[in-house]
């Protein structure tokens, strides 16, 4: 085991050296669309602009303060900076089916996908939601912040600005 | 052999590091450390209090990736498991480790792996950390999209068991297709179909003294799911072979699962409504084990999920050896400048919810239902058992009262069967109503005060209980919470919860230090929601990833 170990972090520690060191790019992953479409997080795109990606569930109360928070700032925030925001669900099957019309119900203008076998969120290192990623125009993860407190999305907003 | 293997690895270190640079490798560390005191009310007692007074889980990922390559492995250490985890996850070591690499639209993973066909009803490999759920594969995952629009996945593999793996040889197919996608002539109609299909099965060697029991055990399903415009409807049907299992007593009859979703959504109005009917479907990598821990399958409870500590106290549990329900969800937002929605607008979620009984009926008359060895019972797919296991109605209303001021007032009426559902025993039906009445404050910009005021009232099990929050947050980084549930109605023992917590958050890092006694269940302060376990004493959690 030990010995496995120490294979495993020696190949890391020379990859590490011959890797170049920039910003993690977003991972290639499939997830669904509210739709039901499989869809690869490689066709996440706005146009050079900036993209925000937040993972919530129908069931987080957090999460769900997070994204009206935004919503209602959003126009703003699109006019300014021509942010794209992309919510991604966890919900499993208890609640996937709820996904849609709890977004529509909240009258949410953002993209809509559900990460049902926690694909991405795994390729993302969430521990816990809500967590919040920010890309910049090349894809790279920029920023990203775990919780929500009343208030965060003005440190988001100010990241925004800083692209 | 192994030295072999070892210097190999070693040396192919820097060349094949050269074949997958640009990589990233990034990961993610979560541990959570507890105090312990004595608590008699908790069953924290001098006999089982842990005589290291000092438990801690924790573990860390790291993950390599590159553009068509991924690499990554978990680290656990449980110096001893916490209370409430089973005691099997007591040591360390690395419970996962795969590597992945995808070319010409072939996509192959070796080592661990979580996966789910459809609803996951026939499987679903999935973790839940803070719950101690893990019943990773270990094995080889093949998943290929010959053309646009269809989805091919196989596997085999054996599930993981604590630190070990089970028994029982799991082997699986699923092929989706989306019709619109796959056929040129229908990409442009409004009407979405997807249709699915999946085969499972699990070998076991048969060393039962007494039955002859199958080996190999298979199931089938099959799903579609249509989407037009603000419409969706969709269905799973699960099938499986006859399966003795220590979960049905030993019984080889059948078993069978379906789950139907209808859906209607348009802006500011959702609806969706979902029924299913479970019978026998308990479906186990190993057939001696009664316990959840290396199910092969998923049966979701079609009920709503409560973050509320009181709303937390009955919550409900599918019963995989048979069960019938339905659920029902409405989410409305009153539109601002109406006469009933005023300045911001109302917003609205009803939930009703229900779980009955299957009918069985004897094979014959000498045979008692369920008994070990026969075909079981009959069931007529249909009629509705005798008993009720659960039913749940719930409104949330909320509504902002200024720019400062935020108010959301919930209800909900709960009857739960305890003598069906695994979790306090026989108290018969619990008949619970639940008032919450929750407040959000802005102090100042960054600054705001949440409240929570719960009752709960119960003629049955532990009487009423009254709670009590108050949440400071500074945003980005700090909050504080105090709290109490005060179980005031218990005839036996009238016993407080305080508990005091306090939060550091750094972009994704975050500490929480908490002090107090706390019920098992989801624990929502500071901007996150987890599952947590009983406890009494300090406890400290710390978070990171990269």
């Amino acid at each position: 085991m030990k010995k496995t170990l120490i294979s495993i972090l020696f190949i890391l520690a020379n990859t590490f050296c011959f890797a170049q060191t920039k910003n993690t790019t977003l991972p290639s992953v499939s997830i669904k669309s509210i739709e039901g479409k499989t869809i690869n997080t490689d066709s996440f795109e706005n146009q050079g602009n900036p993209i925000v990606i937040s993972f919530w569930a129908t069931w987080c109360k957090p999460c769900a303060k997070e994204l009206n928070a935004i919503s209602e700032v959003y126009d703003d925030w699109q006019e300014e900076t021509g942010v794209k925001v992309i919510a991604v669900s966890i919900d499993d099957s208890r609640n996937a089916a709820k996904v849609a019309p709890f977004a529509n119900g909240k009258d949410w203008p953002f993209e809509i996908y559900i990460d049902a076998n926690s694909d991405l969120k795994r390729a993302l290192n969430v521990n816990a939601i809500p967590h919040t990623f920010l890309l910049n125009a090349n894809k790279e993860i920029v920023w990203q912040h775990t919780s929500y407190l009343d208030g965060d999305e003005e440190e988001l907003y100010e990241e925004i600005l800083k692209l | 052999m192994k030295k072999v293997l070892y210097g190999l690895l070693l040396s192919s270190g820097p060349l094949f590091s050269q074949g997958i640079q640009n990589g990233h490798l990034s990961g993610n560390f979560q541990s959570n450390s507890q105090l312990y005191y004595e608590d008699a009310n908790l069953g924290i007692t001098s006999e089982n209090l842990p005589s290291e007074k000092f438990l801690i889980n924790s573990f860390a990922n790291l993950l390599y990736t590159t553009s068509n390559f991924s690499a990554g492995m978990r680290y656990e250490a449980n110096h001893n498991v916490l209370l409430g985890f089973d005691k099997r996850y007591n040591g360390e070591g690395i419970t996962y480790r795969y590597t992945q690499f995808n070319k010409d639209g072939l996509d192959i993973t070796l080592g661990n792996f979580y996966e789910q066909f459809g609803s996951g009803m026939i499987l679903r490999a999935y973790e839940e950390r803070n719950l101690g759920y893990d019943n990773a594969f270990d094995g080889i995952r093949l998943k290929y999209s010959p053309f646009k629009g269809l989805y091919l996945k196989s596997l085999i593999g054996k599930q993981r068991l604590y630190f070990d793996k089970a028994e029982g040889i799991v082997r699986g197919f699923d092929g989706e297709i989306s019709l619109n996608e796959s056929f040129e002539s229908l990409s442009d109609i409004k009407t979405q179909v997807m249709i699915g299909g999946s085969f499972v099965s699990k070998f076991q060697k048969d060393l039962d003294p007494i039955f002859i029991l199958p080996e190999n055990v298979a199931s089938w399903a099959s799903r579609f799911s249509i989407y037009h415009g603000k419409w969706m409807v969709g269905a799973e049907y699960v099938y499986k072979y006859n399966d003795p299992s220590a979960t049905n007593n030993f019984i080889y009859k059948e078993g069978q699962a379906l789950l139907a979703n209808l859906s209607y959504s348009k802006k500011g109005f959702g609806l969706s409504l979902a029924a299913k009917r479970i019978d026998n479907m308990s479906f186990n990598s190993d057939r001696n084990l009664s316990g959840q821990e290396v199910s092969i399958n998923f049966l979701p409870a079609l009920t709503k999920q409560h973050t509320y500590a009181l709303a937390t106290i009955y919550p409900y549990g599918t019963i995989a050896n048979g069960e019938m329900g339905l659920q029902a969800d409405l989410n409305y937002k009153i539109k601002k400048g109406s006469l009933l929605g005023g300045k911001y607008g109302v917003g609205i979620l009803a939930n009703f919810s229900n779980a009955y009984s299957i009918h069985k009926s004897p094979i014959n008359e000498d045979t008692a239902i369920g008994a070990s060895g026969t075909l079981g019972y009959t069931s007529d797919f249909f009629k509705v058992g005798d008993d009720k296991y659960f039913q749940e109605f719930s409104l949330e209303i909320s509504k902002k009262i200024n720019r400062k001021l935020k108010l959301i007032g919930t209800y909900l009426n709960t009857h739960y069967n305890s003598n069906f559902i695994v979790g306090y025993g026989n108290y018969g039906m619990i008949k619970a109503g639940i008032w919450v009445l929750e407040t959000q404050y802005k102090l100042k910009p960054k600054h705001s005060i949440r409240t929570e005021l719960q009752h709960l009232k119960t003629a049955q099990h532990e009487g009423n209980w009254a709670m009590g929050l108050i949440e400071y947050t500074v945003s980005p980084h700090y909050f504080l919470a105090i709290q109490n549930l005060y179980n005031y109605g218990n005839k036996i023992n009238k016993t407080h919860y305080p508990n005091i917590s306090a939060g550091y958050t750094k972009n994704t890092t975050r500490f929480a230090l908490g002090y107090g006694k706390q019920r098992q269940g989801i624990f929502c302060v500071g901007g996150v929601c987890r599952e947590v376990p009983k406890s009494n004493g300090f406890s400290l959690s710390i978070t990171s990833s990269f």
